[in-house]
Order: C-alpha cells, then sequence, then structure tokens
C-alpha cells in the first residue's frame, strides 16, 4: 500500500467491510469503524464510530508507521436471545493508518466518550506550517 | 459504466460493485424498511419474555434521545452534532465518513408487546431497549348470541 501520502491516510483494505489484518493482530474478522480526520496547524485529530466498545478493551497503538485502532464490543446479552434483524454483525472494530513522517508517534492522546475514540496526533516541531514568501 | 474521476481508481471501482451487490441481495421483510445503512444502525432479538434492540448510536446526550412505542412500532429519534476541530476556519477536513445531523428509525415490533414495560439505557455509544411482553391472556370464553 501506498505509505508516503501526505496525511494521515488510511491503509486501505480490501473492498469489503471487514479490515484487513497485519501480521501483528489477530485474524478475525472486524468492522470497520467510519472515521473523521480533521488536520490543523498543531496535528490530526481522528474521530471514530466504536459504539459497543468500552475503554478497557479499546487498543490505541502505534507499529512503526502504522496507527491501529482495535476495540471489543461488550454488549450485555439475555441468554435466550434469538437475532430477528442484524445490522451489526461482528463484536469488534479494526482500523489501520499509515501516519506520515511530519506526524510525532510519541505524542498522541486518546480519550473514548460514549463510543466516540478521539485521537490527536501531533505533528513534529519541524513540520509546523511557515509561510513562505512568494515573489515576483 | 458509472463515471470515475481517475479511470483507474481500483478502490472506487470495487466499492461501487459491492454496494450493487448489497443492493441486489438485500431484501425488506418489512413496509418501514429495515432499511441497511441507516444511522443508528439497529439489531433486534426477541426472548419468550421480550423484544431486545440495540441501537448503535455513539456520541448522544442520553437525555436527548427521543424513544417512542405506539402500537408496536418503536421509534428512536434525536441529533447528533458535527465534532468540529477548536480552530475551524484553518482546519481541513481530509475524512468525513461519520454522520451526523437528525436521525430518525422507526421499526415495526411484534404487537404482543407492553409499551408499560420498557427499559432503555445507554452505555457507551449503545442504546439498549428492552420491552416486556404482555402476560399471555388467559382463553376466554366468547358468548354466541
Amino acid at each position: 500500500m501506498n505509505k508516503t501520502d501526505s496525511v494521515a491516510r488510511e491503509s486501505r483494505p480490501a473492498a469489503n467491510s471487514t479490515a484487513h489484518s497485519t501480521p501483528h493482530s489477530s485474524e478475525s474478522p472486524a468492522l470497520l469503524p467510519p472515521v473523521d480526520v480533521i488536520e490543523d496547524a498543531g496535528g490530526i485529530t481522528l474521530f471514530a464510530d466504536l459504539p459497543g466498545v468500552p475503554r478497557d478493551r479499546l487498543d490505541v497503538h502505534i507499529d512503526g508507521d502504522m496507527l491501529i485502532i482495535e476495540g471489543e464490543m461488550g454488549l450485555e446479552m439475555p441468554k435466550d436471545m434469538e437475532a430477528v434483524h442484524v445490522e451489526v454483525n461482528l463484536p469488534r472494530y479494526r482500523r489501520v493508518f499509515t501516519l506520515s513522517k511530519e506526524l510525532d508517534p510519541g505524542r498522541l492522546s486518546a480519550e473514548l466518550k460514549q463510543g466516540v475514540l478521539k485521537v490527536h496526533i501531533h505533528k513534529a516541531e519541524h513540520a509546523k506550517p511557515r509561510r513562505i514568501q512568494v515573489s515576483g | 459504466m458509472d463515471f470515475s474521476l481517475f479511470p483507474r481508481d481500483l478502490f472506487a471501482e470495487l466499492d461501487r460493485l459491492q454496494r450493487q451487490v448489497q443492493q441486489a441481495f438485500e431484501v425488506s421483510p418489512s413496509i418501514r424498511g429495515f432499511a441497511r445503512g441507516g444511522f443508528p444502525a439497529l439489531n433486534v432479538a426477541s426472548t419468550p419474555q421480550s423484544a431486545e434492540i440495540y441501537a448503535f448510536a455513539p456520541g448522544l446526550n442520553p437525555a436527548s434521545i427521543e424513544v417512542q412505542l405506539e402500537r408496536g412500532v418503536l421509534s428512536i429519534s434525536g441529533e447528533r452534532k458535527e465534532d468540529r476541530p477548536a480552530d475551524e476556519a484553518r482546519a481541513s477536513v481530509h475524512v468525513k465518513e461519520r454522520f451526523a445531523g437528525r436521525f430518525h428509525r422507526v421499526i415495526t415490533l411484534s404487537d404482543d408487546l407492553d409499551p408499560e414495560v420498557v427499559r432503555a439505557n445507554y452505555r457507551e455509544g449503545v442504546l439498549h431497549i428492552s420491552i416486556q411482553r404482555q402476560q399471555a391472556a388467559q382463553p376466554r370464553r366468547i358468548q354466541v348470541n
């Protein structure tokens, strides 16, 4: 996959909605959570919808230049339950992004609130925007 | 052939193909839909005593979710605000896939449910609604005049 993209471009999985796996992950199929990615002068903010994932089953980590988001749902369900209609058919989420070089993976913060994960990655100091004078 | 901005955008072609396949194979069991892809996504299950509905609606204030049950029709509505960056004017949005705005989903449930015995709670972005079934009505003898 193209890892030279300038922003936190996603390492795209195959065209189906289950994420692919890297050598470091479990092989089990997972849902691909929808995300918003917003960049400002200080860095990149990523929001991901992970409904049903409690904090202790969320795993956000950096592996090389990859940002890996994994979460397992912890829904309480009655034992004798029979599914009638299912739109969410897997109990876990997974999505992988390739980080570009100007981001500083050491300065990453993540918070999970009501099923929404917010990850902020700072830009390395040398990569902050500078205004370039155009002459002529 | 659909228009592709970049003729060799293989991923766009695969996405389109997948949507077409999905549309071709999915059936709607009810006139109200159960249409897929709406917000919030819904799972519905039943037990001998109750109907269990799970709405996957992350990032809401639980007090703002409206849930109504009327004659076996359950409706869930509310609004999800966009998460905006602090410095909006100077920010650029690279990816925007998450739902924002008002939502309203309606599902038809079986008609033996008791609208008086409903529990709804919102945890980790999932709204779980549990509706008890009515006590089985005693068989009654009907008088023929």
